[in-house]
């Protein structure tokens, strides 16, 4: 039997109280995450209980008991607290999936600070916008990536320390750098957790607009309340489960679902802190004996292109049930993972500022295949018509997915920037950003981006930063950034461009520009493609049309070219 | 070690090492080891095709094709 049963049921009696009560919270109640994942547990009697299990690069396994991760967030905590940080600071975990990124999480959140974490495969500018917009004081990171802070280093200076946690002696450290070493640290046992209330900020997690640079979306501690119970009923995690979550921590799913929410659960939890690889993550899922698996559209594409006799070399009998989120899973996919898996993976829909699952499928309904789902109870979600911003009232219209306000790990502002915040508001609504429609019995199907932002794997990169930091290079006079269609990845990054006069164009110069990127910004948002091109389709006034360039990748109708500089 | 081997290793660590002091060879796990991601296999596919004068079909150019310099040295020969 699901936590769910009867989705209609549950929506019909459903109130947020469900979850505050199951989490003993009381509207005024002290409220905090890293408290609730670990020493709660502990008070409940499951402290030897299995919290962790990790596997690293090089097959290397280490378990944790919540015990084990109490004590653990406790001594990063205390370390931290030690040198200086204080509530509300602004921490920054750059690290790999390592076991310091989760007890650093939730260590940051105990004594009050903001966690703020990032994606390790940043490059210098992506980790600099990102550091610089949020102040941030200290950043925990590791060996391999440290490189990239000291490059950047001196242009922040709120910046007060680099913690490196695996320091190894062969060079000297550097200025405002510190060695950590958790397995060397006396474990703290005992630590006075912050007083933190429902308010209270949390993390920070930075996303990717059209224009702009990007916005560092701010949660509070009351979003647990959301994040516990869509864990219970979406993912539908259970006391004896063995739960993997494949997203990074540098990303909202990574800290809402691979930390928060099956740990304020007490659940077991694996980590495979490794590239991809089919044939890995069978076996991961063979040896650890995975029951609930989050996972990816692109990964599960990736896996298909693997093919079923990959599948069939595992015992998989394990898997119980399979959830994904990051980009529409299309129907194909559901099939074929309910053909090989005996499952189907049901997609879940949310974002970065959603801060838990909106639109849902759930165990025990009837699932489309291709379809977003339905609304998880006690979300009033609707398709606005782009025109009014007022719901449609008719089926099958394609129209803006858009929120009432009001659930509990809605963001409460994007950082520095409360005016862009104010404006995905309209008619008392929540603008997500993306569009879809919804059928005669209320299931949601997604068709599409409102704007420019391409999501390419499940994370979204804004053409405009992409642009900007092409305009660096060397060799580029002008570029436009849109997505092409990508078999396993729904969308990545294309670029036009236009040279500067003299730079002549060789195979290198692609390869050149596209390593630019990566190293720059991150691997997600180097293009895939490089069009050089004489010119860019631009209005009169002067602007790129990214619109024409879009229509022509996606094979589309180009609309209205009245105001086109350079029609032929 | 061939000038093959030789010159893709020098290669990968150039440009896709962050860890100064990280040591590869031509059996190191390159993308189930985390060192280049699924993105950033468009960027070495590239390199291959234009330091050999080959194309390597998309179908071919997999996760598991390009995980270790060896690897990537056998599927270039099929081409050269």
């Amino acid at each position: 039997m699901s936590h769910i049963g009867s989705y209609d049921e549950r929506v019909k009696n459903f109130s947020w109280s469900i979850s505050e009560k199951e989490l003993d919270y009381k509207p005024g109640d002290l409220i905090n995450i890293g408290w609730y994942c670990t020493d709660r547990i502990c008070e409940q009697g499951k402290g030897d209980k299995t919290a962790f299990i990790w596997e690293g690069m090089t097959g290397e396994e280490r378990r944790y008991t919540f015990h084990d991760i109490r004590r653990a967030s406790n001594t990063i905590g205390a370390f931290l607290k030690n040198q200086g940080i204080r509530p509300e600071d602004r921490v920054c975990l750059f690290l790999d999936r390592v076991p310091e990124l989760y007890f650093g999480f939730l260590g940051i959140l105990k004594i009050g600070a903001i966690a703020q974490p990032l994606f390790s495969a940043f490059g210098d500018e992506a980790l600099l916008v990102r550091m610089k917009d949020a102040q941030t004081k200290a950043i925990i990171t590791q060996r391999k990536h440290i490189a990239k802070v000291r490059r950047i280093r001196d242009q922040l200076p709120w910046l007060e320390h680099i913690f490196i946690v695996d320091y190894d002696g062969k060079h000297p450290l550097q200025e405002k750098e510190t060695a950590f070493a958790l397995d060397r640290e006396k474990p703290v046992e005992k630590l006075d957790v912050y007083s933190t209330q429902a308010e209270s900020p949390s993390v920070l997690h930075y996303t990717s607009g059209t224009t702009g640079q990007p916005k560092g979306v701010k949660h509070v501690h009351y979003s647990l309340i959301s994040q516990y119970l869509t864990s219970k009923w979406v993912l539908d995690l259970h006391e004896d489960d063995i739960y993997w979550c494949t997203a990074d921590p540098g990303w909202v799913t990574g800290t809402s679902y691979g930390i928060i929410g099956p740990w304020s659960l007490g659940i077991t939890q694996c980590v495979l802190d490794k590239g991809f690889s089919a044939e890995a993550w069978y076996a991961f899922i063979e040896k650890h004996k995975i029951s609930v698996w989050y996972s990816a559209p692109t990964a599960i594409r990736s896996l298909m292109k693997a093919g079923e006799e990959a599948v069939k070399k595992h015992d998989l009998s394990s898997l119980r049930h399979l959830t994904s989120v990051g980009e529409p899973l299309n129907a194909e996919a559901v099939i074929w993972s309910e053909k090989v898996f005996g499952l189907p993976f049901l997609d879940t829909y949310w974002q970065t500022e959603t801060g838990s699952i909106m639109i849902s499928n759930y165990p025990d309904m009837r699932v489309k295949p291709g379809s977003m789902g339905k609304p998880f109870p006690g979300i009033e979600a609707a398709v606005l018509d782009p025109a009014t911003h007022e719901p449609f009232k008719e089926p099958g219209k394609i129209g803006l997915i858009a929120f009432k306000p009001g659930w509990p790990a809605m963001m409460r502002t994007y950082w520095n920037n409360e005016e862009t915040y104010r404006a995905k508001f309209k008619n008392g609504w929540y603008l997500s950003g993306d569009r879809s429609s919804i059928d005669k019995e209320g299931y949601f199907w997604f068709t599409g981006r409102d704007d420019d932002v391409i999501n390419t794997g499940g994370h979204l990169v804004s053409p405009f930063e992409v642009e900007s930091a092409l305009l660096e290079h060397e060799f580029v006079a002008e570029s436009a950034v849109v997505s092409k269609p990508d078999e396993v990845n729904m969308e990545v990054v294309k670029a036009f461009i236009t040279l500067k006069p003299g730079v002549e164009t060789n195979d290198d110069t692609e390869l050149k520009i596209m390593n630019f990127i990566r190293k720059k910004l991150s691997p997600l948002a180097m293009p895939q493609e490089i069009e050089f091109v004489d010119s860019l389709p631009k209005t009169r006034s002067g602007k790129i049309m990214r619109r024409l360039l879009h229509a022509r990748e996606w094979g589309e109708e180009i609309g209205d070219t009245s105001t086109l500089e350079n029609e032929e | 070690m061939d000038d093959m081997q030789k010159m893709i290793l020098e290669y990968v660590e150039e440009e896709y090492l962050e860890d100064e002091d990280e040591a590869i060879d031509v059996d190191t796990p390159l993308i189930s080891g985390g060192i280049v991601d699924s993105f950033s296999m468009v960027s070495l596919k590239r390199f291959l095709e234009n330091k050999y004068n080959i194309s390597i079909p998309d179908e071919k150019a997999t996760p598991e094709a390009f995980d270790t310099v060896d690897k990537i040295c056998a599927l270039v020969k099929e081409f050269i």
